[in-house]
């Protein structure tokens, strides 16, 4: 069992957030935004070639970030790798000792910064999990055997804001059935949505981590209202980014807000900081959130 | 049908030059309906040439262009003012192109790029609803394909990023996902849907190059 995986059964209310791996080699600057989140996250997720710009691999990353101590979560999508080059990423996963897979479509390369690039999505999530549920049993998507299994933690992501609500409650469970055992999801602003969400996802019996992604000005807010599908910044949230001469205290005094309201809902909470690791501490400790 | 744009005709130019005499090849199908190789794409293709002062030896429409007898058939009337070309400028698919090739053994040129295989939504109003994956879902998503309609062709329901039912991907596009969950609403298949195994799709299916060749009286002998 992870870390990850042991603090979800316990029913801890459990902490994650993200780092992105470097556009280069360097990654003094991602290993110094993990130190931020060292004993105040259960787990760090390391994004795969987030919106599809080319970058450092995530599973390099996560093996560097468990060199140096820190528990990490592989996110893996399938817009750019076969089911070779899949089954094969997740065998080598698991033998670096890297168990917590979070199992993504990913963006169309047309949002990158590749756009000439072919999209593969040979697989999606779905079937992703279910690839990675078969190489657990000893056999790969051909029916071959492995000499070796490999083990996972298998996570899945679901967006709460998504219109109709319903479809993706469907998705959900469609993963869930394929080997998700974890959810983080987009990020929610909105408690009374989130609790309408929650009341739907609750009923599958899968841990949900509440997602959220700090918000560093009005602008970013109105930004992800008009680009970021299934997340809606509520009015009051901009009003409050616009009016503060503290951008950080105000975001973080919005963050805790929010937390507050919502983590009994749900069983933790997943913080996609976009550069702002280093306020992660004060994020959790404010919201009286200790692991 | 197959859906085609012609190129530049710059690019066209170019791809002839060193050559004088050309002989023009039209489509009567897809390439008419496009608008890029009909007659009356071919004739104005010859003025073109003409102006910029290449030979235009003598064009023909072939019914259609990617079916090689009729192409040896009306090359064969065409003999002459063929073998006068030092070239063959093919204005229909890239199917066509090289049957014209392979009925006329001279070089060809292509003047379109083919694009997908389309819908006539309107006229002069493509879009493309089938990628032939040869292993057709439609049955499971309710008539409408999301290997094809969904830029990531998934296959086991929508991603996340649909917003105001518009795809993340082309907000011009609607979501096919979302159109799926509706329509299987509507003719009552959604658990169907929900009870099918996880979809993954055989690519062995599509190796290139395909081809298929009927059996003669193979429906005589299944219904014996
Ligand atoms: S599933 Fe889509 S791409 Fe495949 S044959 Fe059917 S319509 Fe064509
Ligand atoms: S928004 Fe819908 S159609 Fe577009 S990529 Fe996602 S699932 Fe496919």
């Amino acid at each position: 069992m992870t870390l990850l995986q042991q603090a979800l059964a316990k029913g801890e209310f459990t902490v994650t957030a993200e780092v992105a791996p470097p556009k280069g080699t360097d990654t003094s600057e991602m290993m110094e935004n993990a130190e931020f989140l060292r004993d105040k996250v259960h787990a760090v997720n390391v994004t795969d070639q987030q919106s599809s710009v080319m970058r450092l691999g995530s599973l390099a990353s996560c093996r560097l970030l468990k060199e140096a101590g820190f528990e990490p979560v592989f996110q893996l999508t399938t817009r750019d790798r076969n089911r070779i080059a899949l089954q094969s990423d997740l065998l080598s996963a698991s033998a670096l000792g890297i168990e917590n897979v979070l199992c993504l479509t990913g963006d169309h390369v047309s949002l990158g910064d590749h756009p000439q690039a072919k999209p593969v999505f040979e697989l999606d999530s779905v079937s992703l999990l279910m690839t990675a549920k078969r190489l657990q049993g000893g056999v790969d998507l051909a029916g071959n055997e492995l000499e070796g299994k490999p083990t996972f933690h298998l996570g899945a992501v679901v967006t709460p804001g998504y219109e109709p609500m319903e479809l993706q409650l469907l998705k959900m469970e469609r993963k869930i059935k394929a080997g998700a055992q974890f959810f983080q999801t987009q990020a929610v602003y909105d408690p009374e949505l989130f609790r309408r969400f929650m009341e739907g996802a609750s009923d599958l019996g899968v841990p949900v981590m509440l997602g959220f992604v700090l918000l560093k000005s009005a602008g970013m807010a109105r930004y992800m209202n008009k680009n970021v599908a299934g997340v809606s910044v509520p009015d009051w949230i901009i009003d409050e980014m616009k009016k503060t001469d503290d951008k950080v205290a105000t975001s973080i005094k919005i963050v805790v807000r929010i937390i507050r309201q919502m983590r009994e809902m749900c069983q933790g909470l997943h913080l996609m900081t976009l550069g702002w690791e280093r306020h992660v501490p004060a994020i959790l400790q404010e919201a009286g959130i200790n692991i | 049908m197959i859906i085609t744009k012609a190129k530049p005709f710059s690019e066209i130019l170019r791809s002839l030059e060193g050559e004088e005499t050309i002989f023009l090849v039209g489509c009567s199908e897809c390439a008419t309906v496009c608008k890029t190789g009909g007659e009356e794409e071919v004739v104005a293709m010859k003025a073109h040439l003409e102006q910029e002062g290449k030979v235009v030896s003598g064009w023909v429409i072939l019914d259609p262009g990617c079916n090689l007898l009729e192409a040896k058939k009306e090359f064969r009337k065409a003999k002459e003012e063929i073998a006068r070309a030092d070239s063959l400028l093919v204005m229909s698919c890239g199917g066509g192109v090289q049957i014209a090739q392979e009925a006329s053994g001279k070089v060809v040129h292509p003047a379109s790029n083919t694009l997908f295989l389309g819908t006539v939504k309107r006229f002069g109003h493509f879009q493309e609803y089938c990628s032939m994956c040869g292993e057709c879902v439609l049955d499971l998503t309710g008539g409408l394909c999301p290997a094809t309609r969904c830029p990531k062709g998934l296959l086991n329901g929508p991603c996340g990023g649909a917003k105001d039912g518009k795809c993340e991907v082309n907000p011009d596009n609607d979501c096919v996902w979302i159109e799926i969950y509706d329509r299987l609403k509507e003719i009552g298949r959604l658990k169907e849907f929900l009870a099918s195994p996880v979809q993954v799709h055989d690519y062995s299916v599509n190796t290139k190059p395909a081809s298929l060749v009927l059996e003669r009286n193979k429906n005589r002998r299944d219904n014996q």
